[in-house]
């Protein structure tokens, strides 16, 4: 075969291989906006061709999303569980991270990755003991269940990131503020964590993700509606009976999806070096 | 009284001994260089007189009182780092007036030190940059300005140069002594480098292994070595060493010179065969061996370049020869032993 | 105010908050407490729970010692739970690590569009995995399933007999697997991406030199020296995959009759939707010697790389 051809039957290859890899791995969301627009004629008509819209695109499943169900509620649930774990996982992981970075010692080492051992600890381990001891706190079907609960894996994996970059922070200058004057936590606070904010704001952003994703707990621990973070709600409240809203449930999926997509997508290299310890910049 | 004294300290690491036994003094107004080796303990004295780190045995003193118990914020020290230690997020000026601040020093009264300072290193134009944004020479003249502000008892300078280039090393360091001469301010120096030593140091502490070797000014450190480890390690090429029934005999290559060179009596006679000769532009550096004599290492002489190469050439012997008095006799623990007469072949 | 500059507020004592071996400790005891209060005790919990008799109907603390392992031994669902778990599990990790290599392999190259490949293909893992199953559940739907609709078109199936994805016991299997592996493979693309960006031109160049081929220098050099990553990304795809709950409940709730249950799963609906927590904890205690044996390779691949 001449080599112009060949070229051209590789290149074609290529984009081919690539095109099957992005359908394969992006349909399910195109599928998930498509019938979030569809009206329910078109999607429950079997005739049809599903690929596209058989009638006018409309907004009602958004619109009943919205109106009727308490999709708002999931969403500031969410919102509130997400802002109070990050807060307490950014309180507690941030000097343990900083103490672990500069503890001298293989204790620290070996401190450091046993705490990054326990993200791996699944939560189906753990939520049945957990159940329990949320019901003696008297937490359960309560929201606050889930921020007692989440930093479980949050901390373990924010400590992890956090020592690891301020590993990469030089000593001297903390130095430097001890012999000009600071305690060891004063040089701390006033030269290393203003130095900190691109890594605050990651752990901040893994944090919230990590907690939007997260399903085995709010499943196991609420049951009462108006308590469900989104993901839950989503799964479990917009189903009547037997029959699935499925306009309304792509709808809800899509627009709690699009954040923690967005927000992954900016974060993704600093998140391969936290897990791979650092090795891979 | 000394401005700092160390009495006998020693800083173990685990199993690890970094500094064994130290007791040295810094006078007042002195610049003491701290020369040795990488990893031969210097830095952690240093940071043990910082109050960085604490001595697992012995005292410290600054101003004649002990200060082992105090932290460093209140033992009247400055320290410059090897990196500077700059505070990236705040200007030049905040950086200098950092020291201040912790104090609690009145507003008008930090403008005042950090412009005085300023103005002595020369840097009131950089006073709104950030450090990223300054050249190495630059964010070492702020560091030093940050150092000073606070009037200080001693200086305390980690290999401050290394972070240099080599051009802009020498004239970095002849502005650094003169500033020390200005402020007239104690100041200890650590470095691995012996040019910097010999030529800022009004003493130098040869350091080996956490054991002061010798204290002594440069001229005593070079004339006089204490032992063979000062020898070698200053001077370059190092000194040359033969071995000796019972020890080491020692020579500086710039004293090893062409037999018709030297005039007069006392000279020690040594055949010297060259293997290979090296010319450096001012001086040429001439390796081989002795007849029949173990040395330590090659064997080198080091001559001026304008003086000519009669007769020398690779591969041949040469009568070459040194004075006396330039010989340096060694025991066999490495430690000098007096002067012998005598001649050695 | 007299002109006197104020004394300096440094004090010269020792303060706690100069002592660098209180304030390290102190610094972490936070962290360390919250993962013992909240990892640690539910475990010793689990256990405790798993040698009793202890359910929500009658919660009465009575020893049995291993009585509830040899129930769930002898049960045939949970074998086949058991084995479900391994299926899912290697079949998705098989899955996903070779498209994982394949599209980072693909990803690697320049070409227009790149960056918006990368975002789409990272989509799958990114996005919380009860919503992206609700979207195969449908996608799978008895009914209305899309993909059964485009194989009729294609003329691979009948219309009138279209294959129950979720309905028959093989192809909800096939379908779990599915969906595990959708979910992994981005994963693996970005770990390779990483993986084969950290490889320096220099060894790659003086392989070219010594006259490797496009193989032997993938498969002799570049895997090996990116092996550590690629063994961390397969330990977490595997814990994930292993204690997954979400998928299989979601898609299937562990039907066709318990077809399709996995360790996870199972322990909700014994534990919790059956009030046996006893059993359930011994059912969940099954994921235990698995996660030890990952985190241990973990450990070794991790102080391989620390040297």
């Amino acid at each position: 075969m001449p080599r112009f051809a060949s070229k051209l039957a590789g290149e074609g290859s290529f984009y081919t291989a690539v095109v099957v890899l992005v359908l394969f791995a992006a349909f399910p969301f195109y599928w998930m906006l498509i019938t979030t627009f569809k009206t329910d004629g078109d999607l429950y008509n079997l005739k049809s061709v599903p690929y596209w819209f058989n009638t006018a695109p409309t907004l009602e499943h958004i619109k009943y999303l919205f109106e009727d169900t308490l999709f708002v509620q999931w969403l500031s649930n969410s919102a509130l569980i997400g802002l109070c774990v990050v807060a307490i996982t950014l309180v507690v992981a941030l000097p343990a991270g900083y103490s672990l970075a500069r503890m001298p010692g293989r204790t620290a080492e070996s401190l450091g990755i046993g705490i990054f051992l326990t993200y791996l600890v699944p939560p189906t381990l753990l939520f049945l003991p957990l159940s329990r001891v949320v019901s003696i706190l008297g937490l359960q079907d309560s929201l606050w269940s889930l921020v007692v609960v989440y930093p479980t894996f949050t901390i373990p994996f924010c400590t992890w990131l956090l020592m690891g970059f301020f590993k990469s922070v030089p000593r001297e200058i903390e130095e430097a503020a001890i012999v000009d004057g600071c305690t060891v936590v004063g040089a701390f606070v006033k030269t290393i964590l203003p130095l900190s904010l691109p890594a605050i704001l990651t752990v901040v952003i893994f944090a919230f993700t990590l907690t939007m994703q997260e399903f085995v707990y709010a499943l196991t621990f609420i049951s009462a509606s108006d308590e469900k973070p989104v993901t839950l709600g989503v799964a479990t409240d917009l189903i009547r009976g037997d029959i699935f809203y499925w306009g309304e449930l792509m709808g809800a999926a899509l627009i709690a999806s699009v954040p923690v997509a967005i927000a992954y997508n900016l974060f993704l290299d600093r998140f391969i070096s936290g897990i791979t310890g650092g090795a891979v910049k | 009284m000394a401005a700092v004294a160390a009495n006998e300290i020693r800083k173990q690491f685990g199993d690890v001994v970094a500094v064994d036994g130290i007791s040295l003094a810094v006078r007042d107004g002195e610049f003491l260089v701290l020369l040795g080796p990488s990893g031969c303990g210097k830095t952690t004295f240093l940071r043990i007189i910082a109050g960085l780190e604490r001595p697992t045995s012995g005292e410290i003193l600054i101003g004649g009182e002990v200060v082992n118990d105090i932290p460093p914020r209140a033992r009247g020290v400055a320290m410059v780092f090897q990196g500077y230690g700059l505070y990236p997020h705040l200007t030049v000026a905040n950086n200098i007036a950092f020291p201040l601040r912790t104090q609690g020093t009145p507003r008008p009264e930090i403008k005042r030190k950090v412009a005085w300072a300023a103005a002595l290193l020369g840097i009131d134009h950089l006073l709104h940059r950030r450090p990223r944004q300054l050249s190495g020479g630059e964010r070492q003249r702020v560091a030093l300005a940050r150092a000073i502000v606070r009037d200080p008892t001693v200086f305390l300078l980690d290999e401050p140069l290394s972070n240099l280039d080599a051009k802009l090393r020498a004239s970095a360091r002849s502005e650094l002594k003169r500033f020390q001469q200005t402020v007239r301010t104690s100041t200890i120096y650590v470095t691995h480098d012996q040019v910097e030593a010999m030529g800022m140091g009004d003493r130098i502490a040869v350091i080996d292994h956490g054991k002061l070797r010798q204290i002594g000014t440069p001229t005593e450190i070079y004339d006089d070595p204490a032992d063979e480890f000062v020898a070698s390690f200053l001077g370059t090429p190092p000194m040359n060493l033969i071995e000796r029934d019972d020890g080491l005999l020692g020579f500086r290559p710039e004293h090893f010179l062409p037999r018709e060179m030297l005039d007069g009596s006392e000279l020690a006679e040594l055949p010297f065969r060259i293997d290979r000769m090296e010319y450096l532009g001012s001086e040429r550096i001439l390796y081989g061996a002795l007849d029949g004599i173990a040395a330590k290492r090659e064997v080198t002489a080091k001559l001026p370049a304008h003086v000519p190469l009669a007769g020398i050439r690779a591969g041949e012997w040469h009568p070459f020869a040194v004075r006396k008095t330039e010989l340096r006799f060694f025991d066999r623990n490495g430690r000098r032993t007096a002067d012998r007469q005598g001649r050695d072949r | 105010m007299s002109a006197i500059a104020a004394a300096p507020r440094l004090t010269r004592r020792r303060l706690i908050w100069d002592r660098p071996e209180i304030v390290g400790p102190l610094l972490i005891a936070p962290a360390i407490l919250y993962i013992v209060v909240l990892v640690g005790l539910p475990f010793l919990l689990a256990l405790y729970y798993s040698v009793s008799a202890y359910n929500i109907f009658n919660p009465s603390y009575t020893f049995v010692g291993l009585r509830n392992f040899q129930d769930v031994l002898e049960s045939e669902i949970f074998r086949r739970t058991l084995v479900n778990t391994l299926v899912f599990t290697i079949g998705a990790q098989v899955i996903g690590l070779l498209l994982g290599k394949i599209g980072a392999m693909l990803l690697m190259q320049e070409f227009p569009g790149r960056r918006i490949a990368r975002a789409l293909v990272v989509l799958p893992w990114a996005v919380p995995v009860s919503l992206a199953t609700l979207a195969w559940l449908w996608m799978f739907d008895s009914l209305y399933s899309v993909i059964n609709w485009t194989l009729a078109a294609a003329g691979l199936i009948d219309p009138a007999n279209r294959p129950q994805w979720l309905g028959r016991q093989d192809l909800a299997m096939i379908a779990v697997t599915v969906v595990h592996a959708w979910r992994l493979f981005p994963f693996g693309v970005v770990i390779f991406l990483a993986g084969f960006t950290s490889v320096p031109k220099d060894v790659l160049d003086a392989a070219t030199v010594d006259g490797a081929g496009f193989w032997r220098r993938n498969y002799q050099i570049i895997l090996p020296m990116i092996l550590p990553i690629v063994l961390i990304a397969l330990i977490f795809g595997t814990v994930f995959t292993f204690t997954d709950l979400s998928v299989v409940y979601l898609l299937t709730k562990g039907g066709p009759i318990n077809s399709t249950q996995v360790l996870g799963s199972l322990a909700f609906q014994v534990g919790i939707l059956s009030g046996d927590v006893a059993h359930g904890a011994a059912i969940c205690l099954f994921l235990f010697p698995f996660l030890l044996v990952a985190v241990i390779v973990l450990l070794r691949v991790l102080r391989r790389r620390e040297n």
